[in-house]
């Protein structure tokens, strides 16, 4: 069942792969257009499945760990089309298998056999478990064994898609991988809040047929202010200690940030915000966090980023500040929970991979407080429709 | 069945190849992204010359919206032939001019329609384009006219990825993503602009080339048309790309961002020698 597997697999593996484009493969594959080896049909797959190069490892992964080890792909493709009609009413809908009955499968299987029976598989090597087909197979005509023998390592037309595949050159451009500054823009960009500001430079048509029109036909141009992004964010970052780590990636955020916010008022704190801000990273210039809270919670959006990783007793005790300069008379937690508490929207970007999350008490306590989404591309996506969401019920 | 083989002047890639012929077989648009300067609007260029076809051009723009695609009703031109007399103003088609899209429909034979650059455009603009990608018809609404593509063209779309595009819309196009090129492939490319050019210099200077995008982090990696540029400066100053204390020379001219200068620079000055 191998070209279901495979389906199965791409979505195991994470790869979103729709019905629609499922069939539109399965389209491809009855016109004719696609040779029937696993070097194209490789290649086509990827071209109607994924779209997003942020995809393409995934796929990879996808790919090797259902065609590995398959037999010859001949075999393979007239198994996969018999039984595939009963397999689908495992996971599809009443409504999606009705869809795919209007697929002619009778058709599809013997498009294929014909061409294979033209010997397009002519010169094949074989896979490394090769099975001689009943029947028709060029491989019987050219006398291996039909039990099927193993016939070799060389590689085969299918061997060489996996090695492709196996190559995984895509791995940097994974979405959970692969985040610069361009990625990240493009997942806040999503943020801007166009208006319209500024002097009036734009022409409205509608506006000056009315003028034209009320001013007996006389020519009347009506401009008006061309539209800005006017999105307010108040950004907040944790410095040094467990930080220092992820430094790299927090100036990149920051930079995209920078690129895509034109109003962006930003912050830094030292793990856990008390009664101070400060301005510059080396946290000289201090500024009392409750003016900050009065200065911005109206019109700003806030975002923290943290790795919000530290000692329970830095959230829930007086004094637990880690540095010994700063002597807070509330715990920190108190100090967040004020944060949250005043501004409409907040999230909380935590670099930290998820799966440590719920191992980390801190991590959890601040979740208490702050919706927190991981420093990904995925996870700013995540973060922004949080962002962009019904504002909170009062 | 109509489909491409290879091209003339064009680099086809396998994959690019298949990419192609299943949007021809599948009646879909094909989206290209990749970095600047991998050759995405050359590819539509190249499949109208295979397929002997007519190409109709697109540019999008950060202002263009999905309407101007398919007409544009001039009204100021009217209001002003209203207000001193010139030609029929009764006559509304006049004042209706068909965008690229809808030249691309209502052209007598098929043609190969490149919208490039879909991503400068305000986010939702590709969604506000589904119908007509899909069904290849429109309304005129001022004149109750309905254009409908006589042949579906095959529709070839760009994206340097400066935005996301939405879920809507990628489901009806096929997707491929073309890499920047390698050294050996850049090889090929250089020497198309610069036939005579040293082999041994060339391939110090993509050494050193390949060497400055390798460094992390950069915020906007040199592409290809900045080495070509690179090339150009050292060829008329005679130098080579990489000097005696391996510093490289011109560095201004690959890099555009402060930031990125100086990270090279750190990586790659005084006595350090490059590779």
């Amino acid at each position: 069942m191998l070209l279901f597997a495979f389906f199965e697999s791409l979505r195991a593996h994470g790869v979103p792969v729709s019905l629609t484009e499922w069939m539109s493969l399965l389209r491809l594959l009855h016109s004719g257009a696609v040779a029937p080896d696993l070097d194209s049909f490789y290649r086509t797959a990827r071209t109607v499945l994924v779209k997003d190069e942020g995809y393409y490892d995934r796929f990879d992964r996808a790919f090797l760990a259902t065609f590995r080890d398959v037999e010859v792909p001949e075999e393979l493709l007239e198994r996969v089309l018999e039984a595939m009609k009963k397999e689908y009413a495992r996971v599809f809908s009443e409504e999606e298998m009705k869809l795919l009955e209007a697929l002619p499968f009778e058709q599809i299987l013997k498009n294929f056999q014909e061409q294979l029976e033209q010997g397009h598989f002519r010169g094949h090597e074989g896979g490394n478990r090769a099975i001689g087909r009943r029947g028709t197979s060029t491989q019987g005509a050219d006398g291996f064994n039909p039990a099927g023998v193993r016939i070799g390592q060389s590689v085969g037309r299918h061997g060489k898609a996996v090695q492709i595949a196996e190559f995984r050159r895509f791995r940097e451009y994974d979405r959970d991988r692969k985040l610069d500054t361009r990625n990240m823009r493009v997942a806040l960009s999503r943020l801007r809040r166009m208006l319209p500001d500024g002097p009036p430079e734009e022409l409205n048509i509608e506006e000056t047929i009315d003028a034209t029109a009320r001013n007996a036909g006389e020519i009347e141009l009506v401009f008006e202010p061309r539209k800005r992004n006017l999105q307010r964010i108040l950004l907040l970052t944790d410095v040094g200690g467990s930080m220092s780590g992820y430094a790299d990636l927090v100036s990149r955020f920051f930079s995209a940030m920078k690129d895509e916010i034109k109003d962006l008022e930003h912050y830094y704190f030292h793990n856990c915000i008390y009664d101070d801000l400060y301005r510059d990273a080396g946290r000289h210039e201090a500024v009392p966090s409750a003016e900050v809270i009065e200065k911005f919670h109206q019109k700003y959006l806030l975002v923290l980023v943290g790795d919000a990783s530290m000692s329970p007793t830095e959230l829930l005790y007086p004094g637990g500040a880690i540095d010994l300069f700063v002597q807070n008379k509330r715990p920190g937690l108190a100090h967040l929970q004020d944060f949250a508490g005043a501004f409409q929207k907040s999230v909380w970007l935590n670099p930290e991979p998820v799966k440590y999350w719920e191992l980390t008490q801190s991590i959890k306590l601040i979740q208490q407080v702050f919706a927190m989404y991981p420093l990904t591309e995925d996870g700013i996506v995540d973060a922004v429709a949080h962002l962009l969401g019904r504002r909170r019920a009062a | 069945m109509l489909r491409i083989e290879q091209t003339d002047g064009y680099i086809l890639s396998d994959e690019l190849r298949d990419a192609v012929n299943a949007a021809i077989v599948l009646e879909r648009p094909i989206l290209v992204k990749g970095e600047p300067g991998t050759g995405k609007t050359q590819l539509a260029v190249a499949i109208a010359e295979a397929l002997d076809m007519p190409l109709l051009r697109w540019q999008v723009k950060s202002t263009t919206r999905a309407k101007d695609g398919l007409y544009v009703y001039d009204t100021v031109k009217r209001l002003n032939d209203a207000r001193f007399g010139d030609g029929d103003v009764s006559d509304i088609r006049r004042y209706i001019r068909l965008g690229p899209l809808g030249e691309a429909f209502s052209a007598e034979e098929r043609v190969v329609l490149l919208i490039d650059e879909i991503d400068k455009a305000e986010l939702e603009f590709p969604n506000d384009l589904l119908h007509e990608l899909d069904q290849m018809d429109f309304l005129i609404d001022e004149t109750g006219e309905t254009v409908r593509a006589k042949q579906r063209p095959i529709v070839v779309i760009t994206s340097n990825a400066e935005k996301e595009l939405p879920e809507a819309f990628l489901r009806r196009c096929l997707f491929h993503f073309i890499e920047f090129p390698g050294p050996e492939l850049m090889q090929d490319i250089v020497r198309v602009h610069y036939p005579d050019l040293d082999q041994q210099l060339l391939e110090q200077i993509l050494d050193a080339f390949f060497g400055v995008r390798r460094v992390v982090g950069l915020r906007k990696p040199p592409s290809t048309s900045e080495l070509l540029d690179w090339i150009r400066v050292l060829l008329a100053h005679g130098w080579q790309p990489v000097a005696e204390d391996g510093s490289l020379p011109f560095l201004g001219v690959l890099l555009k961002k402060p930031e990125d200068l100086k990270r090279v620079l750190s990586r790659f000055s005084g006595e350090r020698t490059l590779i």
